[in-house]
């Protein structure tokens, strides 16, 4: 059984796993007990596992625990709480840009990455951006508001 | 949410004294001292410092009815908004209080409509109560004192009492009889387009969802069924996974194979490497072909029950100018919500059962997980989480709570988190249903529709899960709804039901039935096409003067600018529907790209619900209608091989991305005197009028979906 030494939101956590290959979205879940990213369809293709590794967003329901080690992992839980929510969070509140949220950890989170690479992003950077992230309730019109929201609180800003 | 679900904790405690709630809830261990609210009634708890928490009986899956009815309590409660929450009425404490709450089930767009009167009368009630004590208490008539903003003020004196400083006087008060509801002109709270409570600890990640549900020493488990509806299992061999690590049993019942283990990841490995043996009875041989036939059979069948008939079809048939059939048909369709079925389940020491699920009936929940225990309901709790989507598929069937129980029955003492793969669960939904429809129509010379005989072949979602709802001839009205019901004035209609039922299950799919308003509107669209007529006219000269049928309709014609020039290549199509009490008439606007992809560009709807609680929920509603069914329209079905699904995953259960969104306008145009819902208004004329917009655009007449399977490049 080997021990994975991660950085996740800040802090380092050592994890063990007897398979390389098991996907970080299980080791946040069940080892680490971080529930913000979901788990949907188990094959990257619906977007709720969405986390940050190195600020890039990557769908963790298929990357390996051992591709991540000496990578910083960011999960929804590692960028803001419902009293001092991100700006991307603060956005989806504001525009009420989720129903039953389960896709939008993996929204707020690709959001988050955008607008760190991009931070004054069209509509069509964001559609582009956010392509992979499925929503089954139709939030993806007030989710478009969110992010040019968001964009507009933080101004040029980068590593959110 | 926390710090007001630990208070309900100790409320609830302080009521019930059975409870065993010490840590069921990841964070009630934190649970701090705290002054003890007061329970006015059922719904309405009030703390010293005015803090007011409603009790919801109903589920949240993003629809808003948490928040919607927290509004209509406080609207007559007339407390101060800003210290308003809402909790989840305990599932347990129902059945004890001899179900106090009344309903639970969270479908058919009932949630705000159906408990209106009864929480606004609990909120009025505890207002009257207050009102009362504080009288009591400066010994002055009730009548001189006035109760607003969560304040009594004795008019006379100018004295004044917080609401949570006379809570404990009111609850013990005898509840009024007579209350007078406000009329919704001079509503203050509800009406307004206030945020959803649940919205914040959603987007920062709190444990609202039952996956995320984390207990002491819990285990996790990974499913698999038996791959043909109605097949049995006959043996597992699980010798490769006798030895390996954090394998703590494998679970065997009738239909279905359980592997516990450390980590849901490790489960779901070892469950790929069970030799599993099944017995699939004799639905082995069934397919979307077998199962187009026995539809098909069904309308030939000359003995159907009649759910309509009006005048008389055959003569009428007989005399028309012109007569015009047409058959459609739709697929089986899995509801896919975003978090798959999950159930976690803890026998405890006491003979106590605990229950965490995602469910839109919280006491079926509980009723289940009581019988697949074999323990007493009040015996049992069941905390209901947020749900991850819900669309019909969390209430009446409870398979996933009685294999979250049977496979933590195995395993006492320990709590157990059973959670299906995204494969079992596109492969073991309760389907809305496959249909085929054939409508015949006789016009006059004018062109105008004076009879019409329908013929429905589809399974009964009632016969599956409401066996006692349908009507002794045995028609299942969900199926032939917006036929039997139809508000166009005809003067023969005939409305035949062939009920075919096959073996893939079948439930409620967000608005049962609305494979129907496809086929009818669509329908219509075609005989005006015959009779040369605007389809909105068309449809306006049969619907009688007053009806709110016709009212939405001319608010959307309006809205939407029918009639004025298009941008080119866009083209338009519209349909009426109404149900779920409300009325609904929708525009949509399409383009055809040259190689025949369909793109809704634009959609304008009008909703005539009777009466508006939260402004924004019921528009997100309509975005969120529209989202849902235009999957079904551009992508989604389910087929069958062998006896199974043959679909398994988003890539080959597609959901439109972020970028195929059209843009929503919905008009909200209630009218008073009726209460209407919104949880499935708008995708019931979402498919007609899409396809009546893609006739327009390329003249081809689509009687089936999805559009994936047409092909409609430009001739």
């Amino acid at each position: 059984m080997a021990n994975y030494r991660l950085m996740v939101n800040g802090k380092e956590q050592v994890v063990e796993s007897w398979d390389p290959n098991q996907p970080l979205l299980y080791v946040l879940r069940n080892q680490l007990g971080l529930h913000g990213a979901k788990f949907g369809c188990g094959l990257g293709q619906c977007g709720s596992c969405t986390v940050l590794i190195d600020g890039e967003a990557i769908f963790s329901c298929v990357y390996p625990v051992s591709a991540v080690v000496g990578k910083k992992i960011t999960t929804l839980e590692g960028i803001g709480s419902a009293e001092k929510p991100h700006p991307v969070q603060a956005a989806f509140i504001a525009e009420q840009a989720t129903q039953c949220g389960y896709c939008g950890s993996g929204m707020v989170m690709a959001s988050v990455a955008l607008l760190q690479e991009k931070p004054r992003p069209s509509n069509a950077d964001v559609k582009s951006a956010l392509a992979g992230n499925l929503c089954r309730c139709g939030s993806h019109d007030r989710v478009l508001r969110a992010v040019q929201l968001a964009a507009q609180g933080i101004p040029g800003k980068k590593g959110a | 949410m926390n710090a007001d679900r630990r208070d309900f904790l100790k409320v609830s405690a302080a009521l019930g004294g059975a409870f065993a709630l010490e840590f069921s809830f990841p964070w009630a261990a934190r649970a701090a001292v705290e002054a003890a609210a007061t329970e006015v009634n059922a719904w309405v708890v009030i703390y010293p410092d005015d803090r007011v928490v409603v009790r919801i009986a109903r589920s949240e899956m993003g629809q808003g009815t948490y928040t919607a009815l927290a509004q209509l309590v406080a609207e007559e409660l007339d407390c101060d908004w800003a210290k308003v929450s809402s909790e989840f009425a305990s599932p347990n404490e129902h059945v004890r209080r001899k179900r106090i709450w009344g309903s639970m089930s969270t479908g058919g767009s009932q949630g705000v409509r159906s408990s209106q009167d009864y929480v606004r009368k609990a909120g009025a009630a505890a207002r009257i109560m207050l009102t009362r004590a504080a009288a009591a208490r400066w010994n002055v008539p009730p009548a001189e004192c006035t109760a607003a903003q969560g304040m009594i003020t004795h008019g006379a004196s100018q004295r004044k009492l917080r609401y949570g400083e006379v809570a404990g006087e009111a609850a013990k008060l005898e509840a009024p009889t007579e209350i007078v509801l406000r009329d919704s002109k001079d509503w203050k709270i509800a009406g307004q387009p206030v945020p959803r409570f649940d919205i914040p600890d959603k987007v920062t990640g709190k444990p609202v969802f039952a996956i995320d549900v984390a207990l002491p020493g819990m285990l996790f488990a990974a499913v698999v069924q038996c791959p043909v509806f109605g097949g049995k299992l006959k043996r597992v061999d699980s010798s490769a996974i006798s030895k390996a690590r954090g394998i703590r049993k494998v679970v065997r019942e009738s239909d279905f194979v359980a592997v516990v283990a450390d980590s849901w990841w490790r489960a779901n490995q070892a469950l790929q490497k069970l030799k599993i043996e099944w017995d699939f009875g004799s639905n082995g041989a069934a397919s979307s072909e077998t199962i187009a036939a026995m539809l098909r059979d069904g309308l030939a069948d000359p003995a159907l029950p009649r759910a309509r008939r009006v005048g008389d079809v055959p003569a009428a048939l007989a005399a028309a100018s012109k007569v015009i059939e047409a058959e459609y048909s739709s697929p089986y369709l899995n509801h896919a919500t975003m978090e798959p079925q999950t159930c976690t389940a803890w026998f405890k020491a006491d003979g106590f059962l605990e229950v965490w699920t995602a469910t839109q009936n919280g006491e079926a929940s509980l009723a289940v997980a009581a019988e697949t225990a074999g323990l007493p309901q009040e015996s049992v709790e069941v905390h209901k989480m947020m749900l991850g989507g819900g669309f019909g598929r969390r209430g009446a069937p409870q398979d996933f709570v009685r294999q979250g129980v049977a496979i933590a029955k195995a395993m006492p003492g320990t709590p157990v988190k059973m959670l299906w793969s995204r494969e079992e669960d596109m492969q073991h939904g309760y389907y809305r249903p496959a249909s085929v429809v054939r409508m015949k129509a006789g016009v006059d010379a004018q062109g105008k529709l004076i009879a019409m005989h329908t013929r429905v072949a589809c399974p009964s979602i009632l016969k599956v899960l409401v066996p006692a709802s349908l009507n002794k001839e045995g028609i299942d009205f969900t199926a032939v709804r917006a036929f039997h019901d139809m508000p166009y004035t005809v003067p023969n209609q005939q409305v035949d039901y062939a009920m075919r039922n096959g073996h893939v299950p079948v439930g409620f799919w967000r608005a049962p039935g609305q494979q129907n308003s496809f086929y009818r509107e669509c329908f219509i669209d075609e005989l005006a096409v015959a009779a040369n007529s605007d389809p909105i006219a068309y449809r306006l000269a049969l619907l009688k003067e007053g009806d709110k049928n016709r009212l939405v309709l001319e608010a959307v014609a309006k809205a939407s600018g029918w009639g004025n020039p298009l941008p080119p290549g866009v083209h338009r199509g519209v349909a009426i529907a109404d149900g779920f009490g409300s009325f609904t008439a929708m525009v949509a606007e399409v383009s055809v790209s040259p190689q025949g992809t369909v793109d809704v560009k634009r959609v304008v709807v009008a909703i005539d619900s009777g009466y508006v609680v939260n402004p924004d929920t019921c528009r997100a509603q309509a975005e969120g209608n529209v989202l849902f069914g235009l999957g079904a329209i551009l992508y989604q079905e389910n087929n069958v091989k062998d006896g199974r699904i043959v679909e398994s995953n988003f890539h080959n259960f597609r959901l439109p991305q972020i970028g195929e969104m059209p843009k929503v306008e919905t008009l909200l145009v209630p009218t008073g005197g009726f209460w209407g819902g919104h949880g499935e208004a708008a995708i019931l004329a979402l498919a007609p009028a899409v396809c009546n917009a893609v006739f327009a655009a390329t003249g081809q007449r689509v009687r089936s979906l999805p559009l994936k399977n047409h092909d409609l490049r430009l001739a």
